[in-house]
């Protein structure tokens, strides 16, 4: 408990230090001015997301290989910590997109793929709802979530292959991308911090899962005697 | 200070996520908690 506390109030500390880089040591962006902000939480919050449905993909192949009910936590937990990343990102983008572009949204390849990933980690969670079943409920939220995964790559891609109204990428987007030293290194400051805390929020609903496990062994044994 | 109001409107809305999320998991876990010890108390000592 002493640990976990310590763990929260460490990315807490730095969740803080991560605002300040981004509000007073980041430069002001040329062309967009102030709202270009945005984007040290937008994107860092989105590979957080990427990173965290990856965990999620790896924990149901496992569950499938092994059938381990670990696994099955594990892949609940990371679609709703993934899916709360992945609403921020929809969130924040139309907000930064608004002042910039003159529209909130258009369904352009990266906007419309985010927004399939959302509406997939829904499903998956509901699927859940609907399955009574422990074991069953575990594979066949697993199958499905290897198959949501699918579209974390079509996500990543889709502003390399296709260009639409979504920028290019200005980091991994080969020649003529790039960002200002300063920049870049509040932005990857921003994608640790960001990893950190994500890490921070697996822990705590992993423990949820596990308690609700025992609760369904402390009913299966009152329901016994 | 042009955006300025969307820029803390956008940083508001994400951590605002975050910590409902966060406080939805406090307060399930607390209610998982309260069940496991009714359900202890329930069953006979071994």
């Amino acid at each position: 408990m002493a640990k976990r506390t310590l763990f929260g109030a460490v990315a807490t500390l730095l969740v803080i230090a991560a605002a300040y880089a981004n509000f007073f040591v980041a430069p002001t962006e040329r062309t967009m001015g102030l709202i270009q902000r945005i984007f040290y939480f937008h994107a860092a919050t989105a590979w957080a997301g990427e990173m965290v449905f990856f965990v999620c993909f790896v924990a149901n192949l496992l569950y499938i290989w092994k059938r381990r009910e670990q696994y099955d936590w594990l892949s609940v937990t990371c679609a709703e910590v993934g899916l709360a990343c992945i609403s921020i990102v929809l969130i924040t983008g139309p907000i930064w997109a608004h002042p910039v572009w003159g529209i909130w949204w258009t369904w352009d390849a990266r906007l419309t793929s985010t927004f399939v990933l959302w509406l997939l980690y829904v499903s998956y969670l509901l699927l859940r709802t609907l399955i009574e079943e422990p074991s069953r409920r575990a594979l066949l939220s697993a199958l499905f979530g290897v198959f949501a995964f699918l579209d974390v790559p079509l996500v990543f891609f889709s502003i390399r292959w296709w260009r639409t109204q979504h920028p290019a990428p200005v980091i991994m987007g080969g020649s003529g991308s790039g960002l200002d030293p300063t920049m870049s290194k509040v932005f990857f400051f921003n994608v640790f911090v960001m990893h950190l805390f994500v890490a921070f929020l697996i822990v705590e609903r992993y423990i949820l899962e596990k308690l609700r496990h025992d609760v369904d062994v402390l009913q299966r044994e009152a329901e016994a005697q | 200070m042009k955006n300025l109001e969307s820029v803390f409107a956008a940083y508001i809305m994400g951590w605002g996520i975050f910590f409902v999320f966060f406080l939805s998991i406090v307060k399930r876990t607390s209610a998982l908690r309260s069940e496991i010890e009714r359900l202890k108390n329930s069953l006979p000592r071994q």
